[in-house]
């Protein structure tokens, strides 16, 4: 497949761009517009969103029969794959408006930088799931992160918030930087930054033994620990728990949601088409360092949220743990593998989403994001408990909920291939993360609040917006999606 | 100078970095901890380039100067959250910046 030229590939840059034009956009818009407290900059961003969407929909369309295009000369690749990945971050992106909006937390003077910034974080998100070049890999990596940091200590004069982008950021530059280095080895190995050709040459010198399978394994580990760090995996999750509990809530939720959907895109991409062929998989076994990097994960994600007592800090633990059961699929060199990964993000996207924008209306309601401010809202608001109620059960895996189907194509995908110690560690967690999230839902439907029980009122918008959550977490799993979705996945695995 | 002194530089940039971001008790410490590491991998990017690529190949090189531009954008927004902290927590040590736990 030869690379399309710069001019030839802006055709099919387009979403991109139009990110770019309306992040600008928000920005001009924003010093217009006199009154702070008018909400017009968050739904020009909105409208942003919907455009993007439609053109990442129409240059996928523009692909014809073609599987893929590479674009700018080997940088990025446009396939079934990314345009997956890109319209899960649209999803996520609009959420995030929505609940901003909703929020009460968020400073009305800086709306015009946070909605750019929200835009920005999409643009690199995007790059991310594209990406197909070392150089690439890491440029859209830091403007991720980057923006993160930034959106992250957003809550001016909250000390909570600062203490949080500080945290991420010193923990993020030294992860970028460890990764960065790991890069830099291979670029020497192999003498190019493209992932296929890095593939064939690794093949070619590991069969002359002309480079240690070691070094190989140590720049790998090397890059692990900055993609480890996207998606919050042990020995890299400690910066999660902190940064989800100090920064706003809207950007919680879409960092436990874009930042590791855009993160596991990389994941993928990265050693699917870099270091998947036989040769490198003979002398380099990284899938059982994952298998074991998973299982660590999932158990030290459910075990530390069993004691907490903020929700976002529990929901936070419950991402890492999260990312665990997501990493099983990405041990199988299978398109099963991957297609569970891909169910699982989708699923995960609804229910956790549906989860945050619950703590964003108590957050609101009751001014306090603790288990005990969740007393008695059967009572006073018997919809939303009941929503929050589907989230948590979804989450923990329990039939006939989305989060159900989702674990149970990651177990059987990870049973088919013989990994039957990972399966189990990971039924045992599933089992042991049921006893937070039902402590939550005990608060809602079995205690009583301390005060007169009054009844909440929410809003019409508030219902629906809920129900879009709502319905895909109790739809989806009977949708039969899976098997588009490992075909999707095809298109990442090179031939063998 | 052959590709080994390069990277055995590089290798020690690179432990030094992370050595400062480890023991320093001052944020803006631990930031030209961060950016030695980062200035490591410039230096491995270069070096390869000369040695491991053909002349006309430059593609290293290119990265390493990437590279130098996200430090300075990582550098500046580090910055900014440093002058946040001093704002709400009059200091810049890292053990004093500790209400989030568990």
């Amino acid at each position: 497949m030869q690379p399309l030229s710069n001019i030839e590939s802006l055709l099919y840059f387009i979403p991109e761009l139009l990110l770019v034009i309306f992040a600008i956009a928000v920005i001009l818009v924003d010093l217009g517009v006199k009154n702070r407290e008018s909400a017009t900059v968050a739904y020009l961003s909105l409208v942003g969103v919907g455009c993007v969407f439609a053109a990442v929909l129409i240059t996928h369309a523009q692909l014809g029969d073609k599987t893929a295009v590479s674009l700018f000369l080997g940088m990025i690749r446009l396939d079934t794959f990314s345009t997956f990945f890109k319209i899960l971050l649209l999803l996520a992106t609009a959420a995030t408006i929505l609940f901003s909006l909703r929020s009460e937390e968020l400073d009305a003077r800086l709306k015009g930088e946070y909605y750019a910034l929200l835009l920005a974080i999409s643009l690199g998100m995007f790059l991310m799931a594209s990406s197909t070049n070392l150089l690439m890999i890491f440029i859209s990596l830091e403007t991720v992160s980057l923006t993160s940091y930034i959106l992250a200590g957003f809550l001016t004069h909250n000390p909570r918030s600062s203490e949080a982008a500080f945290k991420y950021i010193t923990f993020g530059a030294v992860a970028s930087g460890t990764m960065l280095f790991g890069l830099s080895f291979l670029f020497g190995m192999t003498g190019t930054g493209d992932l296929g050709q890095i593939s064939t040459r690794l093949t070619e010198l590991l069969a002359a033994g002309e480079v240690y399978s070691l070094a190989v394994l140590i720049a790998i580990i090397f890059v692990l620990a900055g993609v480890g760090y996207k998606i919050a995996s042990v020995p890299f999750h400690m910066w999660s728990p902190d940064v989800y509990e100090g920064a706003p809530i809207p950007i919680t939720a879409f960092l436990s949601v874009a930042s590791k959907s855009a993160g596991f895109a990389l994941f993928i991409r990265f050693f699917y088409s870099g270091f998947s062929s036989a040769e490198v998989m003979q002398s380099v076994d990284w899938t059982l360092m994952l298998a074991i990097v998973s299982a660590l994960t999932m158990t030290v994600g459910n075990l530390a949220a069993l004691p907490q007592q903020n929700v976002k800090r529990l929901l936070a633990y419950s991402s890492i743990a999260h990312g665990g059961y997501l990493l099983m699929g990405g041990v199988l060199l299978t398109s099963e593998g991957i297609g569970a990964i891909l169910f699982y993000l989708v699923v995960y996207l609804f229910m956790n989403l549906g989860a945050f924008y619950v703590v964003v209306l108590i957050a609101n309601e009751e001014g306090s994001e603790m288990v005990d401010g969740y007393r008695g809202l059967a009572s006073r608001a018997p919809l939303v408990a009941g929503a929050m109620a589907i989230f948590l059960f979804s989450l923990t895996g329990i039939p006939p909920f989305a989060g159900f189907f989702g674990k149970w194509l990651l177990f059987a995908a990870v049973l088919e291939q013989g990994y039957y110690w990972l399966a189990f560690v990971g039924l045992l967690n599933s089992v042991v993360s049921l006893y937070y999230y039902a402590r939550i839902v005990k608060a809602m439907y079995l205690e009583d609040s301390d005060e007169e029980t009054t009844q909440s009122s929410f809003s019409t918008g508030t219902f629906a917006l809920l129900s879009v959550f709502v319905i895909p977490t109790i739809l989806i799993g009977f949708l039969n999606i899976f098997y588009t979705l490992s075909n999707i996945s095809v298109s990442v695995i090179p031939m063998q | 100078m052959t590709l080994q002194h390069y990277l055995v530089i590089s290798a020690i940039l690179f432990t030094l970095g992370i050595f400062a971001v480890l023991t320093r008790r001052n944020a803006i410490s631990i930031l030209m901890g961060i950016e030695l590491i980062l200035n490591s991998c410039n230096l491995n990017f270069a070096a390869f380039s000369r040695f491991m690529t053909p002349p006309e190949d430059i593609s290293g090189q290119i990265i390493a100067i990437f590279g130098i531009v996200l430090a300075a954008a990582e550098a500046a927004v580090f910055l900014a959250i440093i002058l946040a902290i001093y704002r709400e927590f009059g200091s810049i040590r890292p053990n004093e910046v500790d209400t989030l736990k568990g």
